[in-house]
């Protein structure tokens, strides 16, 4: 426990310091909702189209960081170093994630509003409470299907690509929910998000938590 | 003597087709067999990448490769066949409202990165343990993204695709058994063949490599596949 916190510690602090993902991944999402207006030709959205748009922008962002998350440790033997130390190999899946979803949260802190700004036809703050709910899920799954992938790809010769390419179906059902929970909520009148998809996203996040918690591991060994 | 029972059978599947009307719906023999093989197999491809996670002998990483690539093929066929069949009794080549299409569609897409993934990384052991962990974490996500792509359809949108499977009179359901029994047969005999090949073909290395040294060995095509 306190390792995968040693480990969280430093990539906050190096991403705090460096600042190289999260503002890319922010001004990416922002200019996404710009190419969505024009690509869309509205002015504003809302119900199921707005929630798809916020929900496909979030995913292409959240590639931007999976792809960077084991760079790092790749490149200046952060792998190595790990297996030398005595602790438990869950420490690194634990970390990772937890870094991917605070980067995602960052992410959302800034993109929610910008799009809520630029293309959304009605006012967010009524909203926040059940959207905040919706994305946490959805976070928990981008970062630990992200950090699974992101761990492969990173061993391999054109990880910038296999990345994204393995990660897209496997998020799949958790986009379906997330654009579908958030549709109503999004809708001009306002709604709760149907219970139905966050219990699919919560069961979701639950079965890849222990899948991956059950072979990542063998992505360690050397 | 598997070959002789995938013949057979396929020979038999030919024997009752009198017995149906139309023909368009007689494409449904294969491409429902195709889809539940295909299926099965991915899911296979995952139990044998556990057994190569488990045990760290290549063989099973051999199956589960192998598995995993003619579940693929498979899949192929059975999506290019269903695609003919909707067009020929929907009119549509491809329609989104049926929840079964695009799970299915879904699955291939996330097995299709299979091999690019595999072939990215160049050191043969860890090749193989990628390899494994991918194909167990997607024959977990089979299941599971069947289940949010049926939910995803709206339950009082009418099912286009109606195949009860109690309501297949007698001689058709033998039939459609057969044919499920001559393709999943098919797809053991091809997939032994495909085991068959690679293992030669790695010990034929192996024994040139001893005979001659190891400059004598030529990359067999790609030269991260697993041998």
């Amino acid at each position: 426990m306190r390792a995968a916190g040693a480990i969280l510690r430093k990539d906050l602090l190096v991403e705090l310091r460096t600042l190289e993902t999260v503002p890319a991944m922010a001004l990416f999402a922002v200019t996404v909702f710009v190419v969505f207006h024009f690509a869309l030709d509205v002015a504003t959205l809302s119900g199921q189209l707005a929630a798809g748009v916020l929900t496909a922008t979030l995913l292409f962002a959240a590639m931007l960081g999976i792809n960077r998350l084991f760079v790092a440790e790749r490149d200046q033997g952060g792998f190595d170093a790990f297996l030398l130390a005595p602790v438990d190999r869950s420490a690194m899946l634990l970390a990772k994630a937890t870094a991917l979803f605070v980067f995602l949260v960052v992410l959302e802190l800034v993109a929610v509003p910008a799009f809520t700004l630029l293309l959304l036809a009605r006012a967010i703050v009524p909203l926040l409470g059940s959207l905040a709910l919706v994305l946490a899920l959805t976070n928990v799954a981008f970062a630990v299907i992200g950090t699974l992938v992101s761990a492969i790809a990173v061993q391999g010769r054109a990880r910038d690509l296999v990345g994204p390419l393995v990660a897209l179906p496997l998020l799949l059902p958790a986009l379906i929910a997330t654009a579908r929970a958030i549709g109503p909520v999004l809708a001009l009148h306002g709604a709760a998000p149907p219970g139905r998809w966050l219990a699919v996203l919560a069961l979701y996040d639950l079965v890849n938590v222990l899948v991956a918690y059950a072979v990542f591991d063998f992505l360690l060994e050397d | 003597m598997i070959t002789i029972s995938t013949a057979l059978a396929l020979v038999f599947f030919y024997a009752p087709l009198d017995a149906e009307q139309g023909f368009i719906q007689k494409i449904f023999y294969v491409h429902v067999p195709l889809a539940i093989v295909s299926l099965c197999g991915f899911v296979l491809g995952g139990v044998f990448a556990i057994g190569h996670l488990r045990t760290g002998a290549r063989v099973w990483d051999l199956r589960s490769y192998c598995a995993i690539h003619m579940s693929l093929i498979f899949a192929v066929a059975g999506l290019i066949t269903g695609s003919i069949w909707a067009k020929a009794s929907w009119g549509h080549w491809w329609v989104w409202q049926e929840p079964t299409l695009v799970s299915y569609l879904i699955v291939i897409l996330l097995f299709a990165t299979y091999q690019p993934m595999r072939f990215s990384i160049e050191d043969p052991e860890r090749q193989s343990r990628y390899a494994s962990v991918f194909a167990v974490v997607a024959a977990a996500f089979v299941p599971l993204n069947f289940i949010a792509v049926r939910l995803s359809v709206a339950f009082v949108h009418p099912r286009v695709l109606t195949l009860g499977g109690g309501n297949l009179p007698g001689s058709m359901r033998f039939t459609f058994l057969v044919s499920l029994l001559g393709i999943a047969l098919l797809f053991a005999t091809l997939m032994k063949y495909e085991m068959a090949a690679k293992s030669a073909r790695s010990q034929m290395r192996a024994l040139r490599r001893t005979l001659y040294g190891e400059d004598s060995l030529v990359a067999a095509g790609r030269s991260a596949a697993p041998r």
